[in-house]
Formats: structure tokens, sequence, C-alpha cells
């Protein structure tokens, strides 16, 4: 079931998981309907261990074709509640 | 007996900094064991040991600066005696910054004149953890020593506000570390610069394949697939791996590709993904994934830094198309690959849409000739064409 609240935490660990690749990132900016790549100056190697650390704290499969979806704060959210419904 | 030196650590590195020693008297220690931690310019690196033995004498103290070549410690070989008292190694270590502050007043502020901060390892340790600049600091050890004590004191009391400095400090050192190997490369290598446009349209087929199949801790990046391949194309055109040494090249019976890596807080690093010509593309990936975190958590070690043999660069993520890049001496070539862009193309008579990269050749000429460096960059085409092959 997803709720306000839950939705809350997930966006803080995903800030957390963000937070821990790129350090020195201010992510109170962070734009949570625009992809953060290029906020945060990630790279393909950056992006991909952001889905790898996804995929570890919310056992979600990420198969490649659905990147896109994962482009954004947002769209992680909302990728992490389908998953739990 | 076998001398641990002050290794060169990157092409104009002169001097550097023991951190700590990994190992005391009297250890054991294997060929390729760390065996001490030293600050250059860049970052703190592991130095590894090229014998195996016991530890026999540390001749350097934590905290002292020595020339590059400097003798650090004494490593007794396997079956060897150990040293008598009998016959005494003189070898005075050479520090270039007196290993003690001038008698000055016992707490001046550390280093604000030139000085030598003293500061016990595991303090300067904690400092580089916390972002914390040492040298505000006061210290309450003997002469004035900034101690453990005092950085976790700092820590509290400033979390984070330190954090600008030092990383602002580190950036200006790796500026001018870069700046010297760059200049001296343009200064003494005659640079000849090739590029050619590959067809990556079954390259990235067959990624997309393959990563279908890999569970998302095993997947490829397409920067992989170049590491490879300029690794195979090497040994078609071995001359282009190789080093400028003395006047004349050494070639490299080993691929040792130096991948360039931005560092968060800008500047660069390249270290070397050692035979990278025998490593599978699914090892190959887990050691460039587990490089560049290191290289990003400054935790690099000596032979990564001092074993390149050529440099590939990406600049593609920033979306640049073509990228002719300045060779790191001594090296004698850097392959550079663009951004994968989709572009008219024509096959079989046909335009049609295909994403393409630009593929290019830095090269001394005193070393090979555009003959020779073209032929590389058409290997480098046909081994992406067979991406199963790589």
């Amino acid at each position: 079931m997803t709720t306000a609240s839950s939705d809350a935490e997930t966006r803080a660990q995903i800030l957390r998981l963000l937070g821990d690749i790129a350090p020195e990132a201010d992510l109170a900016c962070l734009n949570p309907d625009v992809g953060f790549r290029d906020q945060l100056d990630l790279d393909s190697m950056d992006f991909l261990n952001f889905v790898v650390s996804l995929h570890k704290t919310f056992h979600i499969e990420i198969p490649e074709t659905d990147y896109p979806k994962y482009m954004t704060l947002n769209g992680c959210v909302a990728q992490v509640a389908a998953s739990r419904t | 007996m076998a001398e641990f030196v002050m290794p060169t650590l990157g092409a104009d590195m002169t001097e550097g900094t023991l951190v700590q020693w990994k190992k005391r008297i009297g250890d054991p220690i294997a060929k390729g064991e760390i065996i001490a931690e030293v600050d250059t310019e860049k970052a703190a690196i592991e130095v590894e040991c090229h014998t195996s033995g016991i530890v026999e004498q540390l001749l350097t103290k934590p905290g002292d600066k020595v020339p590059v070549g400097t003798v650090m410690a004494i490593i007794r070989e396997a079956g060897q005696p150990a040293t008598t008292s009998a016959q005494p190694r003189n070898i005075a270590p050479q520090p270039v910054t007196p290993s003690r502050n001038p008698p000055v007043a016992k707490t001046a502020p550390a280093s604000s004149s030139g000085t030598r901060l003293r500061i016990s390892p595991a303090a300067r340790k904690l400092a580089a953890e916390r972002g914390i600049d040492p040298t505000g600091l006061q210290g309450t050890g003997p002469e004035g020593t900034i101690t453990l004590d005092d950085v976790t004191r700092a820590a509290t009391v400033a979390a984070g506000v330190g954090t600008v400095t030092t990383a602002a400090e580190r950036q200006a050192r790796m500026r001018q570390t870069i700046a010297a190997a760059m200049a001296r490369s343009k200064r003494e290598i005659p640079h000849y610069y090739l590029s050619t446009t590959i067809d990556m349209s079954r390259a990235l087929a067959w990624l997309t394949t393959e990563n279908g199949r890999r569970p998302v801790t095993e997947r490829l990046l397409v920067s992989v697939l170049f590491i490879k391949a300029v690794a195979l194309a090497l040994r078609q055109v071995p001359e282009l791996n190789a080093l400028w040494k003395d006047g004349e090249t050494v070639k490299s019976e080993r691929i040792h590709i130096g991948t360039a890596i931005s560092l968060r807080q800008g500047g660069l690093v390249a270290p070397a993904l050692h035979d990278a010509d025998r490593a599978g593309l699914g090892e190959l990936m887990q050691r460039f994934q587990d490089l560049v975190k290191r290289a990003r958590a400054g935790s690099l070690r000596s032979s990564e830094l001092s074993d390149p043999t050529i440099t590939v660069t990406s600049l593609g993520e920033q979306g640049v198309e073509t990228v002719f890049g300045v060779i790191y001496p001594p090296q004698v070539a850097l392959v550079g690959f663009g951004k994968v862009v989709e572009r008219p193309w024509v096959a079989n008579g046909l335009i049609v849409p295909r994403p393409v990269v630009t593929a290019s050749l830095s090269a001394d000429h005193r070393v090979s000739d555009g003959h020779r460096g073209g032929l590389f960059l058409a290997e480098l085409d046909r081994l992406l064409q067979e991406p199963q092959s790589l």
C-alpha cells in the first residue's frame, strides 16, 4: 500500500542514495521533475551505480529499457511505489 | 637486502610525504602488498611493495616529505640473514623539508609561514576524512603537534566548515600537477592527431541484448567495450603501447590502459586497468567500477598510477563529439572517444540513421607515424564491429 508518509520515506532514502554518489551536491536544490543526471553531473557509471543501489535498497528489478523512468526523483518515487502495489 | 624507495606516481612527481607505514619492523610482507600510504600532489596513494620478505628497517618517519628515489625502508628478502649490528646500513633519509620545525614558539600556528605542519598521522587522516583543514588548528601535542583530539574537537565545533578550504587546496595542487605534466607534454612531444567515425549500431545492439541478460549488478557500459577494443587493437600496433625514456622508445609487453577519470571536485586522474587485453568484459567492468570508486574516494594504489602504458579518455558524457587529447608523458599515445550520436550514414547505397562515435588518436611522432596510427584506428573500428569477440 502506498501512503503519503511512505512516499516521503522513499524520497528521503533515494536522496540519501544520490548523496552517496554525489556527496558535494546540494540536494535541497534538486528539481524533482527534472532529470538529475544533468543537475548532479552524473556520468553513466554514476547512474548505473545509482540503479544498482535502488535495486539493493528497494529490491526492485530495473531492466535497462526502464532506465528513462528513473531519470527524475519523482519518477523514482513513483516506480518504487508501483513496485509495492 | 632490498630497498623500498619513494616511487614515482606521476610524470612530474618529484617528492612525496609518508602518511603512514602499513607494516611494522619485523612484519612479513609479500610482493604486491601495501607497505605505506604516501601523499602526493594528487591524492593519498597506497604504495605496494615490489619484494617479498621481512620489513627490516623503516627509515622515513610519517609526515616526512622525501624526494622520489629516497630509500624509505629495507626489506630482508626470504632466505637472507638478518642484518647484524656489525653491518649497519648508513642510509640517511633526505627530507626535503626539515623533519623538525625550527625551534620557534611552541604553539606557533603550524605551516602558515611555509614550515611543515606537525600533525599525527591519525589526526591527519581524520582531518582528511572530515574535510577539516588542519593548518588552521592549534596543536596541543608535543611541540605543537596537532593530535587526534584536536581534530575531533574541531570536527565537533565546525562540522563541515573546513571542507571548502581542503577541497580547494587539493584542487589547486592537482591543477599544478596537471599543468606541469601537460606543459611538459606539449613542450616535448611532437603530437600528431587522427580521427575516424565508427558505426556503433552492431556494438550497441549487442550491448542491449547482453545487458538484458545480465543482472543489474553485472551490466556493462559502452566505455568498457572501448577500453577492451583499444587494448586488443594495440596488439596489432604495439609501438603505441610504449613509454619514451631517455630518448628512446621502450615498448611494453603488457597492456595497461590508463583510464581518464574526472573527479567530482575537479581535476582528473588516469589510473591503469592492468592487462586490459586479457580480461573478459565482465571482469574489466567490475575492475573499472572499482577503479572509479577508489579514484573518487582518493584510495588508488601506486601501481595503478605508475603503470599505464597508454591512456583512454571518453568525453562523450559531456556531449562532446570529438576529443583530441594531450599525451600523458612518458606515454606515447592517447585514444579519445566522444559521445555516441545518431547521424546519417550511408550503407548499401542508402542513407540511414546510425549511432556513431568519433574515435581519435593523439600519438608521439618520434615513436610512430600517421600510417601506423591509421592502422590502429582501422583495427579499432574492425573490433567494434565484432562486439561478441571482445
